[in-house]
């Protein structure tokens, strides 16, 4: 279903010109109320006369993840503190979190674009939502829970933790569908099993997942293990929460980009290029709709490519690919680049499970090493010395294929790599350059 | 016939076997046999226990990866040939010796050894046809 038609459909120019005047009515707004943007507009030596297409938005600067933290708590905010209903923030895992607020009519709009996010996985005002997002200033919990209230469906606002609670409700109230990261879903069903609980027999038809990249062989498992439909959602706080893009069930190709709220673009993350439509880069979005906290060409450091075709389920909206790493976990050996993300799908299609391994990356002489560890859990070990040596040769062979960069590969004792709440740090590099 | 034998996997590294002897001794248990593999970055330790569960239990809380295997303990005459008697048995029936370790202690006037064969219950039936005596489990994990 698809729960806003008139705009979700509308033919490209249609979109454009949209985009175009929203465009116009933001830049003049924050040049106008926002010191920050009036200065670098300044300095870059445009106006917010200049924007007469949309190519222009080119012409204007970055803001990047520093900004927001130069400017903590407020100091991005184009409308008084009173006109501001809410405030969320990021986890901040590196120095002061990153503070966003909205007003009334953002607040709606976000919660809009959720109810659009859950019709595209397919799910209506008769579905129940058990939503496993943590509620606080983390912006997953509270923008499930409003978008599902607008759909009109019923809301289990579960958050997180209490795994023996979950478990009990999502038995005993036949939630439909369950809004949780990918690794806390397979968490919830591996202690669901251990509880002797069929997670095959519950009610449940179709996950939400997001707030952490993950990759096609975990939907795979998850749908294998829960026997759901796995959706992905994006988003990301600074520019406004989850319902950025969604994946529609019909198609399951890539994320609709909410384009009338959303410009998105695809940068070169090394020259700030601007790349055509199919081109791999760094996602770079501009809000034109919010009005507490606007956002000029945010750079989000996620790595994926845009695809215009117009899809199956009639969207008109571009559609962005699974995001498939950052663009600062970017490494480049020996003139390569190697996302992370790409080593972890290698081993997981050996071991099977959401891998621990960590890349050591050092130069000796004037040749970039690579040295792959990977913790050996009870599935991949054996008591065979060749069992084992036969999955280094492999990790080592398929990373080869795959990337075309030799790589040591170590195997370490489970759990001794250091585990970190939330993002894992996946990447030494020991290179001086 | 089978025995159940724990493995850990072990970085080469100072302490690495030390970790493990600790976790065991804590918890009472006592070691039957050993036997390290290893190779220039890693080994594998492999155990009879007299407390396979318990064992598995403590090594897991202690982080290790454990596996757990069947093994045949056979008693082998104490004497010139002993061993190559039981292997002329097992090659003559094509089965695949994959490792093997002596036992610390002996089974009455004969020695103990484990194997780890690649087809197992054949195996046991090779052996006890050809007279050989395979040591159960439990004896196993009491001698």
């Amino acid at each position: 279903m698809i729960y806003n038609e008139e705009f979700e459909t509308l033919p490209r120019e249609a979109i454009e010109a949209l985009q175009l005047k929203r465009l116009q009515q933001v830049v003049s707004r924050v040049y106008h109320t926002v010191g920050f943007y009036k200065k670098a507009f300044d300095n870059a030596g445009v106006t917010p006369e200049d924007i007469k297409s949309l190519d222009d938005l080119r012409r204007l600067p970055f803001t990047t993840k520093q900004d927001l933290r130069d400017n903590y708590p407020f100091g991005l905010f184009s409308v008084p503190m009173s006109n501001i209903v809410r405030l969320h923030a990021s986890s901040g895992t590196t120095g002061k979190p990153t503070v966003v607020g909205y007003t009334k009519r953002d607040i709606d709009t976000w919660a809009t674009l959720m109810a659009r996010s859950f019709a595209a996985a397919g799910l209506t005002r008769n579905d129940i939502i058990h939503n496993s997002y943590g509620y606080g200033l983390f912006t997953g919990g509270l923008g499930a829970h409003y978008g599902a209230e607008k759909l009109g469906a019923s809301v289990i606002p579960m958050s997180g933790g209490s795994t023996k609670k979950q478990i009990m409700l999502l038995q005993d109230f036949g939630p439909t569908a369950i809004c949780c990261t990918p690794s806390y879903l397979l968490f919830l069903a591996e202690a669901g099993r251990e509880m002797g609980v069929d997670m095959k027999s519950l009610r449940l038809r179709v996950g939400i997942l997001g707030a952490e990249p993950w990759s096609e062989r975990m939907r795979e498992q998850i749908e294998s293990v829960l026997d759901i439909a796995a959706m992905n959602i994006y988003g990301l706080s600074e520019v406004m929460g989850p319902g950025v893009s969604m994946e529609c069930i019909e198609g399951r190709n890539g994320l609709h980009i909410f384009e009338d709220h959303f410009i998105a673009e695809i940068i070169d993350p090394a020259t700030g290029e601007v790349l055509p439509y199919g081109e791999k880069g760094e996602l770079v979005f501009t809000t034109i709709t919010k009005e507490a906290f606007p956002l000029i060409r945010y750079r989000t450091k996620d790595i994926t490519r845009l695809m215009p075709e117009v899809c199956k389920c009639g969207r008109t909206f571009v559609r962005m690919e699974r995001v498939t790493g950052r663009s600062d976990d970017m490494l480049i050996i020996r003139g390569v680049n190697v996302f992370p993300s790409q080593i972890e799908s290698v081993i997981m299609e050996i071991d099977g499970l959401e891998p621990h391994y960590q890349l050591i990356v050092d130069r000796e002489g004037s040749l970039d090493t690579l040295e792959i560890q990977v913790e050996v859990s009870e599935r991949i070990f054996s008591d065979e010395i060749r069992q084992l040596q036969n999955l280094e040769k492999r990790i080592k062979k398929d990373v080869k294929d795959l990337l075309g960069v030799t790589a040591k590969v170590k195997l370490v004792e489970s759990k001794t790599l250091q585990r970190f709440e939330g993002k894992a740090v996946r990447v030494i590099d020991k290179r001086n350059i | 016939m089978k025995v159940e034998q724990i493995s850990i996997f072990l970085e080469n590294k100072p302490g690495g076997l030390s970790s493990v002897t600790k976790a065991l001794s804590d918890a009472g248990i006592n070691i039957r046999a050993l036997s390290l593999a290893d190779t220039s970055d890693f080994g594998i330790l492999r155990l009879i226990v007299d407390n396979v569960a318990r064992a598995k239990e403590v090594l897991n809380a202690a982080g290790f990866a454990v596996g757990k295997t069947h093994v045949v303990a056979v008693e082998v005459p104490d004497r010139p040939g002993g061993l190559n008697s039981i292997l002329e048995a097992l090659t003559g029936q094509g089965v695949n010796v994959e490792y093997m370790y002596a036992f610390v202690e002996r089974s009455g006037e004969n020695a103990v050894i484990i194997f780890r064969f690649d087809a197992t219950d054949q195996a046991i039936d090779v052996l006890l046809k050809g007279g050989f005596t395979v040591l159960p489990g439990e004896k196993v994990y009491g001698l």
